[in-house]
């Protein structure tokens, strides 16, 4: 069978576009609210995945033998340490500069990221090094004609899934998520209309972190290796994918994310090298062409 | 593009020639020493070819080093591969220009191919496209055995000196200079200042940002030449983000946009940042703790968050000295 017509990539593919678009939720919904690329997004994911390497190790003799427990309080921990995270370097990085140029809060976001990834490679317990990622579900395989399934593409869909769902019904449904969708629209206005700008911009940061937590949680168990580093691509492709479905674009940077993942994981099978680069090629392809996304609109600039 | 006349820096560069070389020969300053203060000089060049794009014209590149990386690969590949020379006959200094001036070119022609597609983009979108270009540069060495891959380029002969080094350096600075004095430089700032108004007085802009990329592609080659004569090596992590992040910082802890403080801070932070080095490793040693070299790096990131929020502007704003003789722009 022909690596173009492979079901066995596209269930790769998917999976690791699962992985990319909750990392890529996070980017595109604080670009939307803040037009800020949070550089250090993808340090959250990390930080999400050592959260999980923790937790694991703090409760596994505690809730022994139930796998369920376990992996549903490391999810947990994971989202809330990354959203903490997040929730800080708004408030301590960001917010100070929300008036200024934009370039500012951008070479901020840079320090952030380069702050946490050589805090966590400096600091003695941490260190710098490979970790290997534990088992925290057994992985289990199952055949289905010629392809692999094995339990954890499964988690990975459905954890993703359940958060996105989530995630779409508060963005629709609730008044917070009005209020999101007011002050990516018109931060002026929102405020005038009695909206607590800073609030919401608060709480998208904590969702965005919590995201890139359980991203990174998911991407330790798949790829059961973590190091300080580990954010940087990623985190650099889930922005290429919300680029690729339109940044600030909720269902676009879902989108996306799937088609960079099976993108990636068919270039990958082809040639290592060209897999590594697909990414770049496919952003510099859409801003030629489409620079708003696939499902982005072209909002004018105000002069 | 005129040269103009420029006596007071040449005055300053000649005079700082003369000290360091006769404290060099009076072993004031050891070999050590004159290292950095020639690192010093090669940031110098990239501070300022980075600040005549993110300074003056008002674009983001994140990607500088690639260029450099450009440079010093090409330049290294000539004079070893091609030319395979021991420095020592008279006319290998020529040869070394070439290879120098060869690797600028180079660099300047890539910088060309990546700036006219990506300089249609604004803010934030180039910054990623330039830091995607950098990496995809840096890549392409670590793959390609021709220039060593992932081992670098090794058995570069040594033809960076201080000599050489000062002088395309100080070339370099009134290069830029002039640009930025010239018609051409009005256009560029006049783009930092207000785009849409520039457009609209008949600026091509995007010819003016595609001539800022290439200059200073040019230059980043040039130093990443020399820099590659000096240490004897090209490697690819010279190369990458981190390092075009480090110039970065130079030019926002100097002032954007100014010249000046581009060049105080190459130095200030080169020295800086041996400083750090050895301070960790005698911290190191003295308590005995495990205090990796990481920190030096956790500390230049709180260093660049810092300036943003507590001095945006840098240390210099715009503001030239009188050395430098560029007036200001309101």
């Amino acid at each position: 069978m022909g690596p173009l017509i492979n079901p066995q990539q596209i269930i790769n593919g998917l999976q690791l576009g699962s992985i990319y678009a909750l990392i890529a939720l996070g980017y595109t919904m604080v670009y939307g609210i803040v037009r800020l690329i949070n550089f250090a997004h993808g340090d959250f994911f990390m930080i999400g995945a050592y959260a999980a390497y923790a937790a694991f190790f703090a409760f596994n003799a505690m809730v022994a033998g139930r796998t369920g427990t376990l992996a549903f309080i490391v999810l947990v921990i994971a989202m809330a340490t990354s959203a903490s995270v997040a929730w800080l370097a708004n408030k301590l990085a960001y917010k100070p500069l929300r008036y200024k140029p934009k370039l500012s809060s951008l070479i901020t976001a840079i320090g952030v990221s380069m702050f946490i990834e050589y805090f966590f490679s400096a600091f003695p317990a941490i260190g710098a090094s490979y970790r290997a990622f534990p088992e925290i579900i057994p992985r289990r395989d199952i055949h289905i004609g010629p392809a692999v399934v094995s339990n954890l593409v499964l988690i990975d869909l459905a954890v993703a899934a359940i958060l996105m769902i989530g995630l779409t019904l508060l963005v629709r449904r609730t008044t917070l998520g009005k209020a999101m969708r007011a002050v990516s629209q018109d931060k002026d206005a929102a405020r005038l209309m009695g909206i607590d700008i800073e609030m919401v911009i608060s709480f998208t940061f904590l969702i965005g972190g919590a995201f890139a937590g359980a991203a990174g949680l998911l991407a330790g168990m798949t790829y059961p290796r973590i190091f300080p580093y580990m954010g940087i691509l990623p985190g650099l492709k889930a922005f290429i994918a919300a680029v690729l479905g339109g940044i600030g674009n909720i269902p676009g940077a879902m989108l996306g994310a799937y088609i960079m993942g099976i993108a990636e994981t068919f270039a990958s099978a082809y040639n290592s090298l060209i897999g590594e680069g697909i990414a770049f090629a496919i952003l510099i392809l859409v801003l030629l062409i489409r620079p708003t996304g696939l499902l982005g609109e072209k909002i004018a600039d105000k002069i | 593009m005129k040269l103009q006349k420029f006596p007071r820096f040449l005055a300053v560069v000649i005079l700082f020639y003369a000290v360091i070389e006769i404290l060099f020969k009076l072993d004031v300053v050891n070999g050590y020493l004159l290292h950095i203060i020639n690192l010093s000089l090669i940031y110098v060049i990239l501070a300022t070819s980075l600040n005549l794009i993110n300074g003056i014209t008002g674009q983001f590149s994140l990607g500088h080093m690639g260029f450099a990386g450009v440079g010093a690969y090409v330049s290294a590949a000539l004079s070893t591969l091609v030319f395979k020379l021991s420095p020592s006959k008279p006319g290998d200094m020529l040869v070394f220009v070439g290879c120098i001036v060869a690797g600028g070119l180079a660099a300047a022609v890539v910088g060309l191919l990546i700036g006219f597609p990506s300089l249609r983009l604004k803010g934030d979108y180039l910054a990623i496209v330039t830091l995607g270009f950098g990496e995809i540069i840096r890549t392409a060495f670590n793959n390609l055995d021709v220039v060593g891959g992932p081992r670098g380029l090794l058995g570069i002969p040594k033809f960076s000196n201080f000599t050489t080094i000062i002088i395309a350096s100080a070339l370099s600075v009134v290069v830029i200079r002039n640009l930025i004095q010239s018609s051409h430089g009005r256009a560029m700032l006049s783009i930092r200042e207000n785009e849409v108004a520039a457009e609209l007085v008949g600026i091509d802009t995007t010819r003016y940002k595609v001539m800022a990329f290439t200059f200073g592609a040019f230059f980043a080659g040039i130093a990443g030449g020399l820099l590659a004569h000096l240490i004897q090596l090209a490697h690819p992590t010279q190369f990458g983000f981190i390092k075009s992040v480090e110039v970065l910082i130079m030019i926002y802890a100097g002032g954007v946009g100014s010249i000046t403080g581009s060049i105080l801070a190459a130095f200030g932070l080169t020295f800086l940042s041996e400083g750090l080095r050895l301070g960790i490793r005698s911290l190191a040693d003295a308590t005995g703790l495990p205090i990796g070299g990481e920190w030096r790096m956790v500390i230049y990131a709180l260093l660049l968050i810092f300036i943003m929020l507590f001095r945006n502007e840098g240390l210099m704003g715009t503001k030239e000295s009188k050395i430098i003789e560029l007036p200001e722009v309101e």
